[in-house]
């Protein structure tokens, strides 16, 4: 990543105009052309340094109910624990994490009648208690990364 | 809460993956809707305004950019102090999550989480002590959950399923 790249992912993680041709605008302001910002946007997402450019949308104002759940998995049933637990649709990720609390997932589910009854599930099957954190309050999501 | 309009989930849909990398991103999103480029710029708006869309831009990952070390921190707060500790630490840049979350005691005694990013643990650390000093003593206890291994990860996407009767579908 040479100079360019890292002004483009430091000042383009925000603020892309609505108007009829958008990558020359913010071209214009990063002192390059409109193909050259194209191309290496595309090889930025090609190699992985961005994930995705486009609308970051929050879904949870689209309706759907979220929950953050943590588990006391025994060390020696860890990986098949994950496997139980990763196998449901509604889990979107899933993290292992250094803590007696060290399972770590967070449920997606159309109704709260719907997360109930998918907490309930996952603990008939793996056994163990699912603590359940909700949101009460959000202070702040976003993260604005400097490379 | 509220509930998208048929046309803003066909937008949801065509764009949550991401623009396309072409002159004139949006001509070809209203073209493959159907729809007139000053109606899509009108709800896309909108959308902005409303929350719906936090920010259109670039996503950068975190891992492949060098930030290998993901810390959940977690303080246990006066509640009084709450509201105002956690909007300060939403603030600094490189929190990128603050949430509060009920205790769960007496194993579980904290109500905020922070997200903190580093390049390495010591890095996230020494981020840690910095909001440790901001809070002082407004907080009882802390700790840092690094994550070790990543078990799942879909990502949170609107599903293609038509809406039929029922309001709209989130799902992984």
């Amino acid at each position: 990543m040479d100079k360019l790249d890292r002004e483009i992912i430091n000042q383009m993680q925000g603020g892309f105009p609505l108007c009829d041709h958008p990558y020359s605008v913010i071209a214009q302001q990063l002192g390059t052309s409109e193909g050259e910002l194209i191309d290496r946007l595309k090889r930025l997402k090609q190699d992985g340094q961005l994930s995705r450019f486009g609308p970051l949308y929050n879904i949870e104002k689209m309706g759907g109910t979220f929950l953050l759940c943590a588990l006391c998995v025994p060390e020696r049933d860890f990986d098949a624990v994950a496997e139980q637990v990763n196998q449901f649709h509604q889990v979107a990720h899933n993290y292992q994490r250094g803590h007696r609390l060290n399972m770590w997932f967070v449920l997606a589910t159309e109704t709260a009648e719907q997360m109930d009854s998918t907490v309930d599930c996952i603990e008939q099957q793996i056994g163990l208690t699912v603590h359940r954190f909700p949101k009460l309050d959000e202070y702040y999501v976003g993260f604005k990364l400097t490379v | 809460m509220q509930t998208l309009s048929e046309l803003d989930r066909r937008i949801v849909l065509a764009t949550q993956q991401g623009l396309p990398l072409i002159a004139r991103p949006y001509h070809a999103v209203a073209e493959k809707l159907g729809i007139e480029v000053s109606l899509l710029y009108e709800r896309l708006d909108k959308m902005l305004h409303n929350g719906v869309i936090r920010r259109i831009g670039a996503v950068p990952n975190h891992y492949k950019l060098g930030f290998r070390a993901n810390g959940m921190s977690v303080w246990d707060i006066d509640d009084e102090y709450l509201a105002q500790m956690g909007a300060q630490i939403g603030k600094l840049e490189f929190v990128s999550h603050a949430y509060h979350r009920p205790r769960l005691l007496p194993e579980w005694p904290y109500n905020l989480f922070a997200m903190v990013h580093g390049r390495t643990y010591e890095e996230v650390w020494r981020k840690v002590d910095l909001i440790a000093d901001m809070l002082g003593e407004v907080k009882q206890s802390y700790d840092v959950l690094f994550s070790t291994r990543i078990l799942k990860k879909t990502g949170l996407r609107l599903s293609a399923q038509t809406p039929s009767t029922e309001k709209n579908r989130a799902v992984a």
